[in-house]
């Protein structure tokens, strides 16, 4: 039976993200956990994130998380959505400049209100659904077409530093990093658990990924 | 390609029961908030927005249990607004599967509100909502449902809570709300065109050319509306089908 396991660090809404995993993985056990031992034991770890991350980072570090996160990254599939994407590379510009966890190389950027003459042409946050190119075969984008849209809320992109990595892109005035996969590692800015039929496919897919990837 | 223009059906819910008479056709339950939702999620509504009109307060636990059960069902945004006073209610909504809560009379009754729960939250789950009625030249924010005159000027008071935090802004027109005359347009562009956050426009759809319009004049980034869906006049394809034709980006798969 597969456990998965969602990191709980005590911000926003990970009901969604449980529920979700609970309707396409009916025979699997979720939970929505800070405890040690129930993510070092888990078949699949989910790393979702919201809100500002210097405060995901300091609630990981304070739940003692760093070294059972850094484990499950070497060992297991594990899915990182939103701050669980932007936290794995170097740096982060939000909150005055955040160190992330280092586990790829690049840098998470704020986005740039842009106006033009008739008014705002680029809010910040990017809210709603956009579409996601996929930069690679990969068995999480299996069964889910090329383009398709999904939803999104931030105001700070990754900006992946190798090109291998990256496994999808956006364009919202920029070009941006919308999911990265390496090895047994997949992670992506968007919301699967609130994007609709195309969302819960892709969690599908994580729930019975083996972590073996042939790009 | 790009971020489609988002179509937001409104659910009026008192003490756990949508009211306002949702009339589907097909519908065995009109009344229950999970069944409705569905409904709007196979319409391919872009979000779903509750508004809690609950008066009494110790009816209030009841919209945390609907939005939970909803949640568990409906894999698409759901925000959630009406009787949110301070942080711990953000934070029980979200904790029941919100994601977005959505702030109105205790934003004006205390700003900081909005600063706090920004910064506790992110911006992205915190939107403020502004009743505004026109005044001469101006537009004045009202609260209590049109009732209360505050003498804030809605496009400062849009302008002050996206710098306090606001991630988006839910305009509603007091003067166009129920009439079916369509959105104020005026308003919705003078706001849309002040704050660099995202402006859901609502108040007075009637039929589908307003949301367009909405979207093309008034410059709104998305559009809600409430009766031309819920009395089964338009289907959200439909919508969408009637702005795509009208250049609109919008999400159809």
């Amino acid at each position: 039976m597969q456990r998965i396991a969602v990191v709980d660090l005590g911000t926003g809404n990970l009901h969604s993200v449980a529920k979700a995993l609970e309707k396409v993985a009916p025979g699997a056990r979720v939970s929505v956990t800070a405890e040690h031992a129930r993510i070092s034991d888990a078949t699949h770890v989910v790393l979702p994130g919201q809100g500002a991350i210097g405060s995901w980072l300091d609630a990981l570090s304070g739940a003692g998380l760093r070294d059972v996160i850094a484990s499950a990254i070497k060992s297991r599939p594990v899915l990182g959505i939103c701050l669980g994407l932007q936290a794995l590379f170097d740096h982060s510009d939000e909150d005055g400049g955040t160190t992330g966890l280092g586990i790829l190389p690049g840098a998470v950027r704020r986005f740039t209100p842009v106006s033009d003459s008739v008014g705002p042409a680029l809010k910040v946050p990017h809210m709603g659904w956009n579409n996601v190119a996929q930069r690679c075969l990969h068995p999480l984008w299996q069964g889910i077409n090329q383009d398709v849209r999904f939803y999104f809320v931030h105001s700070y992109y990754v900006d992946a530093a190798e090109p291998v990595d990256i496994a999808g892109t956006t364009e919202y005035g920029v070009r941006f990093t919308s999911a990265v996969a390496r090895e047994n590692v997949f992670a992506v800015q968007f919301h699967p658990e609130k994007s609709h039929h195309q969302g819960l496919q892709l969690l599908e897919n994580f729930v019975l990924w083996n972590g073996e990837v042939e790009c | 390609m790009g971020l489609a223009k988002r179509i937001i059906p409104c659910l009026d819910v008192d003490e756990g029961r949508v009211v306002k008479g949702v009339r589907f056709v097909d519908i065995r339950d009109a009344g229950d908030p999970v069944e409705v939702a569905r409904r709007y999620d196979e319409q391919m509504a872009d979000e779903i927005t509750f508004l809690d009109i609950t008066a009494s307060s110790s009816a209030r636990d009841t919209m945390v249990e609907v939005v939970r059960e909803v949640a568990a069902q409906v894999f698409i945004p759901l925000t959630v607004g009406g009787g949110i006073r301070e942080v711990a209610d953000i934070h029980r909504m979200l904790h029941a599967g919100a994601d977005k809560v959505s702030i109105n009379t205790a934003a004006v009754n205390r700003p900081q509100l909005v600063s706090e729960a920004s910064r506790y939250f992110g911006a992205q789950c915190i939107v403020v909502a502004i009743d505004a009625k026109r005044c001469a030249d101006h537009w004045e924010v009202f609260t209590h449902g049109g009732r209360n005159a505050t003498g804030l000027d809605a496009v400062d008071w849009a302008l002050q809570m996206a710098e306090r935090g606001a991630g988006e802004i839910l305009l509603t027109s007091m003067d166009r709300d129920g009439t079916r005359d369509g959105f104020d347009l005026a308003l919705t562009r003078a706001v849309s065109n002040a704050v660099s956050v995202p402006v859901i426009a609502s108040g007075g759809v009637g039929e589908l050319s307003h949301l367009a319009r909405g979207v093309q004049e008034g410059g709104a980034d998305a559009v809600l509306a409430a009766s031309i869906f819920h009395f089964g006049q338009y289907t959200i394809r439909q919508a969408k089908e009637h702005m795509a034709a009208c250049g609109i980006e919008v999400n159809m798969q």
